[in-house]
């Protein structure tokens, strides 16, 4: 008997080839693409006021769309070791533009933008700017002023900026007391590594974010080390001076005195004792952050 | 059976004729007409950019609409009025119909495209002067017939279920989400567990317009890959296919009123 | 030779918020109507009958059973060429006009070019849309939408055609008319499968006719013989309630009103009355048939609670 419509099996597996189909032919379309093409017509936008129009009121979703987009971006890059982040400056604009409001995405931003490369764009005066855009649109967000502080300090040296930035953000109401106190040791001590050390354990304190705090371990962990390496370089000063030669080795030190025991870095590895007298850590990879030219 | 096929296909494209969805034309040309020199006025030397984004968003837009409108109905309309009975008491398979339908809305976008591009094209000249590079932005418009083949698809399933103002709905939410195909599919990747298998899925059984949307590119006169455009006319046809395949499905097991 | 069989076709709807009650549309239905016939199916309304009509037009799916068409099954697609359908109340697109719906109707039906070319203007006179064949069927009348009904029933010359309510919603002129279509398309020797609730358009033109209530079959049979199970009876108007004693026991029924006497008797007594009447010398009025016939039947056997079949 003749039925009028397909056996339900035939057509069940019928969709499921289909389907099986499209899913092959989008890996192949995405592959095509690239990952970039959507992210780059962001360069393409005549200004984030016209985005903002277009989207008829869904601008903060969108914003956050972006704020997503920039993070992908940004974490893509910096898994391939990427040393260039062209398009993160543009969506962090568009972003901010949609919604100026959304604080995360200047303070983590602009922190991105301005870090060296391959931990950030290397940008610092356009993180500056975006975040003064945040200070503006934002006024009593009294953090802001720390990060843009934090900037000039970090990644510009600018001292007297980073100073002026703790100052102005002290004075809103409701900033934390050591943003005076900063704007103090700014002033006076910029590059010393007291001020270092007060700046990242100020960060590890305040900060939630578990990277956040890393990054201030990191940076606490360093500056460590590097006083630790200044003290142990002026004791083989010492040693050079009554004995007129450089020792060969820890051992010799512990000896003449000058040491209780083998030095051991933060991460409880031994320091090296190089021929030339300086003294170094095992694996400098774990110490990014050793600033040998700074000041007490 | 191709016989009954074309029959229902330009009875289709004739139902929509006499609907008057060709009037969106004037619209558009309005729009055209209007664009270039109003918002040219704003920034120097954008004219043509302002020229070539308008009007290649209103193609896509207006074919768009005009796709969920007329789809959410097409099944629908007809059970609820039930102009079915005489059809169904012929010997039309009920799949021919669901086809039929389909691929007279198909012609009336493709109709109604023809005639949009060919004004834009019109407006591109007298604004701009006509250049080579001009050539490239058919390929936006091609892959904006490939997405009305998604769309018209879609809606064409939902009709044969739903009523016409969830079919629009569930239409129009799947094109924004498509749009943001690419969003999505980042989110599957930074999740985890279940959520990443269900984020994953989504990703793929939403229809992807991402790709297919390239009207920033062509506007600044970049190429797309001839592999490219296989490969999405590919996606669009095996997808769409999927879709009407479905609809076929419920179509045949449904006891009409 | 059958030319429609319906076998066990029944139809149970699941009603209820959860879906989980069944309402039975349609009891199991036995049924053959030979090719040639007019068949009449009756019944009050939501009785069955367009749900019967439906599932042979596999518009909706058999809970249980089966038929088959010119000896087709009745799901085979193929088959429908050699069929036509009115529905009650049809629907048409009304952005066409009613030359075009029917074009577009037997292109579907797999009628060729030239023959359409040929038949649609003259079955638009035959059902009297002649003169407005271009007009679209959104201006048409319900009247006017009944013939184009029957029109694309037969543009493709079925060999059954199952009419739903034919003559609904016409006025006396427009059943006429139609009477006078489906005369003349049994004429043509198609098989007529109708359903209506108007009794005298059945007992004019069906061979046989069934019965149904409430979803199941309640009789069926030939006209004639239905009419003689059923006793006829007469109505008889004189004057000269004198006469009243001689003739009361041949009287079914008698009402008085002063000296005219109405008096129901049965057809077949209807001589030996008049003639007791000319003998008393009552005055004689009127001699009415009592048309009923099927009627009776009809209420008989939509009444009782039990199936019979005659």
């Amino acid at each position: 008997m003749k039925s009028n419509r397909l056996p339900t099996s035939l057509i069940a597996v019928l969709l499921v080839v289909l389907f099986a189909g499209t899913v092959l032919c989008r890996s192949q379309v995405e592959k095509l693409r690239g990952k970039e093409v959507t992210l780059e017509e962001v360069l393409y936008m005549p200004s984030g006021k016209t985005v903002k129009r277009l989207s008829l009121g869904y601008s903060s979703l969108l914003a956050d769309i972006y704020w997503t987009r920039a993070v992908q971006y940004f974490g893509n890059k910096m898994n391939q070791g990427s040393m260039r982040y062209d398009l993160l400056y543009p969506l962090l604009d568009i972003t901010t533009d949609l919604d100026p409001h959304l604080i995360v995405s200047y303070e983590f931003g602009s922190l991105f933008l301005s870090q060296p490369p391959p931990e950030g764009a290397g940008q610092p005066e356009k993180a500056v700017a975006l975040v003064n855009k945040g200070i503006r649109e934002n006024p009593s967000y009294w953090r802001l002023y720390f990060t843009l502080g934090f900037i000039h300090y970090l990644d510009r040296r600018d001292y007297k900026a980073a100073s002026e930035a703790f100052l102005k953000g002290s004075e809103v109401p409701g900033a934390l007391p050591w943003m005076k106190v900063m704007a103090a040791r700014m002033a006076e001590h910029g590059d010393d590594r007291s001020t270092a050390v007060y700046l990242w354990k100020a960060v590890y304190d305040t900060s939630i974010d578990p990277q956040v705090k890393e990054t201030a371990v990191q940076h606490l962990t360093s500056l460590r080390a590097e006083a630790d390496i200044e003290e142990l370089e002026k004791r083989v000063s010492i040693y050079k001076g009554r004995t007129g030669v450089l020792p060969s080795r820890w051992l010799d030190m512990v000896r003449a005195g000058l040491l209780p025991g083998l030095p051991q870095d933060p991460n409880g590895a031994e320091y090296k004792l190089l021929p030339d007298g300086t003294v170094d850590v095992q694996d400098p990879a774990k110490f990014r952050f050793i600033d040998r030219d700074r000041n007490k | 059976m191709i016989s009954r096929l074309t029959a229902i296909t330009l009875n289709t494209f004739r139902e929509a004729i006499r609907d008057r969805v060709l009037y969106n034309l004037i619209l558009f040309v309005l729009l055209l007409v209007a664009s270039a020199p109003l918002f040219g006025q704003i920034s120097i030397g954008m004219e043509r950019l302002i020229l070539v984004n308008v009007g290649l968003s209103s193609i896509s837009l207006f074919g768009v609409i005009i796709a969920i409108f007329i789809g959410i109905g097409l099944v629908s309309k007809e059970i609820e009025k039930k102009t079915l009975y005489t059809i169904l008491s012929r010997p039309v398979r009920r799949w021919e119909f669901i086809v039929g339908k389909y691929l007279g809305l198909i012609m009336t976008l493709v109709v109604n495209t023809t005639l949009m591009t060919a004004g834009f094209y019109i407006a591109l000249t007298f604004t701009n002067g006509l250049h080579k590079t001009d050539a490239l932005l058919l390929v936006a418009i091609y892959f904006t017939v490939l997405q009305f083949l998604i769309v018209t698809a879609l809606t064409v399933l939902f009709s044969t279920f739903s009523s016409p103002i969830f079919s629009a709905i569930f239409a129009f939410a799947l094109f924004v989400i498509g749009t943001f195909a690419e969003d999505l599919k980042n989110f599957a990747a930074i999740s985890k567990g279940a959520a990443k298998l269900l984020a994953t899925a989504a990703a793929y059984l939403m229809p992807n317009f991402a790709s297919l949307n390239v009207i920033a590119q062509t506007a600044h006169d970049q190429g797309i890959g001839g592999r490219l455009i296989l490969f999405n006319t590919l996606y669009a046809m095996l997808y769409s296919a999927t879709a009407v395949l479905a609809a076929v499905l419920i179509f045949e097991r449904r006891n009409l009123k | 030779m059958f030319a429609i069989e319906i076998q066990g076709l029944s139809k149970d709807y699941a009603v209820g918020f959860w879906k989980k009650q069944l309402r039975p549309a349609l009891k199991p239905l036995n049924l053959a109507v030979k090719a040639g016939e007019t068949f009449g199916f009756l019944g009050p309304n939501g009785a069955g009958k367009t749900t019967t009509l439906k599932l042979l037009m596999s518009i909706i799916s058999p809970t249980s059973g089966t038929a088959t068409i010119l000896g087709k099954s009745f799901l085979d697609p193929e088959v429908k060429r050699r069929v036509g359908f009115l529905p009650e109340q049809p629907y048409f697109y009304d952005y066409l006009s009613a030359h075009e719906l029917l074009d577009y109707y037997a292109r579907l039906s797999g009628v060729s070019l030239e023959t359409r070319k040929q038949k649609i203007d003259g079955l638009l006179d035959r059902v009297g849309l002649g003169d407005v064949g271009k007009r679209q069927l959104r201006k048409f009348s319900k009247g006017m939408l009944q013939r184009v009904g029957i029109a694309q029933a037969i543009i493709h010359d079925p060999e059954v055609v199952f009419l739903d309510e034919p003559m609904s919603g016409l006025d006396p002129l427009g059943r006429h008319e139609v009477r006078e279509l489906i005369q003349g398309l049994k004429d043509e020797g198609k098989t007529i499968f109708f359903s209506t609730h108007i009794l005298s358009d059945a007992e004019a033109l069906c061979d046989r006719v069934a019965v149904i209530h409430k979803g199941e079959l309640r009789g069926i049979g030939a006209i004639n013989e239905i009419r003689a199970s059923v006793a006829g009876r007469s109505e008889v108007i004189w004057d000269g309630a004198h006469a009243l004693s001689t003739v009361s026991g041949s009287l079914i029924e008698s009402h008085v009103t002063g000296e005219t006497v109405r008096g129901i008797v049965r057809s077949e007594d209807i001589d030996s009355l008049l003639e007791q009447l000319r003998r008393v010398r009552a005055k004689l009025i009127s001699v009415t048939p009592l048309h009923g016939t099927l009627e009776e039947y009809f209420l008989a056997r939509t009444a009782e609670q039990e199936k019979v079949i005659s």
